[in-house]
């Protein structure tokens, strides 16, 4: 009834343009879209950049994602997040479903909602060409072979159960790249990965029959039952018109499109993921300069108590990876405060995530630097300051931090430059920096050197200004001071 | 029991300790308002603690300063608005000068009456080149300290000092870091300040500036007084022994 309604309220709003409060009166309000999370990064053939245009996506999971969208009258959106933190990201509720080839595992299927698998896969078991020693994962648990493949899929669960020794890998294309480079003995992964990045290599073969079949599926929260009811809906219809198996025929085999890519299209979308690295950037060590002086002042003048939490502080931060901490500021924190039935939610935006995670790490340094700089400043200058009826905090404010700043201003460059390069681990809470843009556009590519320079140039377009920036404030003020 | 309106400092039974070594053992001297007073004796006597102690920058273990009507107590538990006053009647200057370096000569002396005293920018800029000029810098008010020379620099020092407007002065060896022909201008500057009637209690090593700018000349030996007079008595007729050993060794 709903489509006929509204090709008739089209209809009507054609004809009579001057009417259309009658003909909007009756249209249902436009759901939101939903959104869909995946990995574009080295994605083939799910999800992937286009060879003719980094700024387009395209794969089957591209095409059935929108040969859902018509199903279900719905607008879908994509939203890049990083593959191994696509459940997390899914609980999170930071897109509506994810979908990029998860395989339905037992695990999954008490966990999440999976919907009716969509696509069967088998795994194909790759070697070198010119090793001819494993001709079967048998001859591969008998000859020892070290064989890569990706982590938590069925692939690696087989090779676990074999007890064949696996070398785990984070994306599909290195362990091809290492296969080749004689690294590895062979790869085992899912039929479609293999075509694409195997495939083509010359120096690699598939070795036997693909085997060990299996299925993906749709991942929905549990209570996305009424959505995930409506998608299964919409694939069932999708498989009995014959559309599913057109989108996986078109995607069988590789197109032999040659990447296109302009280094400007390139440019651009690197530029995006650079303004992301400096917001970031520059948050954080706000965060941390702020943040570093107040643990500083504690630690050095503080009563006893602030003095020993500084120092647990200064001491934790600087222990921990900050990759550890943004996972827990981002995944863990929301769940901790459910769990407990806090009345505040401590869930928080990934830019804010990533922001307080740098900030608070960083401030852990900061606060050293901060230090070791008002130490070096002779005591003669508090006395001084003290015989002028200067008090404590004036003296601190206007003649002790003003110099130490002179001994502060290049350790703390030094650290914000670096800051700029380690924010590329913000990628694991699904933002995309300008290092996580180089790996997806240069995997998708293989344009390592064209993505990697203009990546480099985007970095040292951040980094050396701030160095002159350093300079010319050391010089500025340590005007006249020997 | 107040201070008689004459005298401006009045130390009693001071005692300090560095560990296990005793610098003040119940030292007791009185100073009159307007008084010069070189401090002399052998080095690790106590005259630079002493001055220090009077400032509220080091504490004591016994004993007690008056000044005025302000009270130091010992170990430290004088009031904060006692070592404030004290603070605001004695200027102090420093060996080492202890200049701020990262504020020119004319900041140096305006940065206190500014964020203290709560000057004015104009007011505090006119107080401090005229103090700039008193010393003879009115040219170098712009000059960073370390482009001053160490003469130079403790001008700047002394003017520093005086922007508060205090009563006196504690001057703890300020020419004892200066090559031998700086030293004129800065001991120059004193005998100025002595023409004000300012108290000026003064370490040094000058034996010559002593006698020449000092009212009384006090002898410190091992944490006590061991001699005080006018300069000619103390310096031509001294009657302590550790004073004359003292004074063949700095005459030499």
């Amino acid at each position: 009834m709903k489509p006929l309604a509204l090709i008739g309220g089209l209809f009507i709003v054609g004809l009579s343009l001057h009417l259309p409060h009658t003909a909007k009166g009756s249209d249902p309000p436009p759901l939101p879209p939903l959104k869909w999370g995946a990995d574009a990064e080295g994605g083939a053939p799910y999800v992937f950049k286009d060879p003719k245009d980094p700024a387009h996506n395209i794969g089957f999971e591209v095409d059935l994602a929108a040969a859902l969208a018509r199903e279900l009258k719905r607008e879908i959106t994509f939203t890049q997040y990083d593959y191994v933190s696509l459940l997390p990201g899914l609980e999170r509720r930071d897109f509506d479903f994810a979908m990029n080839g998860l395989e339905v595992t037992p695990d999954r299927t008490q966990r999440y909602r999976l919907s009716r698998p969509y696509y069967t896969y088998k795994l194909q078991l790759v070697t070198r060409k010119d090793d001819s020693r494993f001709a079967s994962l048998d001859d591969c648990k008998a000859k020892r072979a070290v064989v890569g493949t990706l982590g938590d899929t069925a692939a690696q669960r087989l090779l676990d159960k074999q007890g064949i020794k696996n070398r785990i890998y984070d994306g599909q294309v290195e362990p091809y790249a290492d296969l080749a480079l004689g690294r590895i003995d062979a790869v085992l992964l899912d039929l479609p990965i293999a075509v694409y990045y195997a495939q083509p290599n010359p120096k690699l073969k598939f070795v036997g029959e693909p085997f060990a079949e299996g299925h993906y599926a749709i991942a929905f929260r549990k209570d996305q039952e009424a959505l995930a009811q409506q998608v299964d809906a919409a694939i069932d219809r999708l498989a009995a018109q014959g559309e599913l198996a057109r989108i996986f025929e078109k995607w069988r085999i590789p197109s032999d499109i040659p990447v296109q890519w302009t280094l400007g299209a390139c440019a651009k979308l690197l530029g995006e993921a650079a303004v992301t690295t400096i917001e970031i950037s520059l948050a954080s060590m706000l965060v941390a300069v702020a943040l570093g002086l107040v643990l500083a002042t504690m630690r050095l003048y503080g009563p006893a108590p602030l003095r020993w939490l500084a120092v647990g502080y200064i001491e934790f931060f600087r222990g921990i990876p900050v990759l550890l901490f943004l996972v827990f500021l981002y995944y863990g924190l929301p769940g901790i405060s459910a769990q407990f039935g806090w009345p505040v939610s401590l869930e928080m935006g990934r830019m804010t995530a990533a922001i307080l995670g740098f900030g608070l790490n960083y401030a852990a340094y900061e606060a050293e630097i901060y230090r070791a700089g008002i130490s070096a400043v002779p005591h003669g200058q508090w006395e001084a300051a003290a015989s002028l009826g200067m008090a404590p905090t004036i003296t601190f404010r206007r003649i002790i931090l003003p110099q130490a700043i002179r001994t502060i201003l290049p350790p703390m460059t030094n650290d914000f430059v670096s800051l700029f390069k380690d924010t590329s681990v913000v990628s694991v809470i699904a933002v995309v920096e300008l290092t996580k843009q180089y790996l997806i556009l240069s995997k998708s590519s293989q344009m390592y050197l064209q993505v990697g320079v203009l990546t480099a140039i985007y970095y040292l377009a951040m980094s050396i200004p701030l160095s002159y920036l350093s300079q010319y404030l050391e010089r500025k003020w340590s005007k006249g001071v020997r | 029991m107040p201070l008689p309106p004459t005298t401006h400092v009045e130390f009693r039974g001071l005692k300090k300790r560095f560990g296990n070594r005793l610098v003040l053992d119940g030292l007791d001297l009185s100073i009159d308002v307007g008084e010069t007073v070189a401090l002399i004796g052998p080095s690790g006597a106590g005259k630079s603690t002493l001055l220090r102690c009077l400032n509220g920058l080091t504490h004591f273990e016994a004993g007690e300063i008056r000044i005025g009507d302000e009270l130091i107590q010992s170990n430290g538990n004088t009031s904060a608005k006692a070592v404030r006053q004290v603070r605001r009647d004695f200027g102090m200057v420093f060996q080492d000068f202890q200049l701020f370096p990262h504020l020119t000569a004319l900041e140096n002396i305006t940065e206190a009456p500014r964020q203290v005293l709560r000057l004015s920018h104009n007011a505090a800029r006119q107080r401090g080149v005229e103090l700039l000029t008193r010393v003879g810098l009115g040219d170098r008010t712009d000059a960073y300290p370390g482009e001053l020379s160490g003469g130079q620099k403790q001008r700047v020092a002394v003017a520093r000092a005086l922007a508060m407007q205090p009563r006196g002065l504690l001057c703890d060896e300020i020419t004892s870091a200066l090559d031998p022909e700086l030293k004129g201008e800065v001991l120059a500057v004193l005998e100025d300040l002595k023409r004000d009637r300012m108290t000026l209690l003064v370490v040094t090593h000058e034996i010559g500036f002593a006698r020449r700018a000092a009212d009384r000349i006090v002898v410190l030996a091992d944490g006590k007084v061991i001699e005080s007079g006018l300069p000619e008595e103390v310096l031509d007729n001294p009657k302590h022994e550790r004073t004359r050993q003292f004074l063949r060794q700095v005459m030499r």
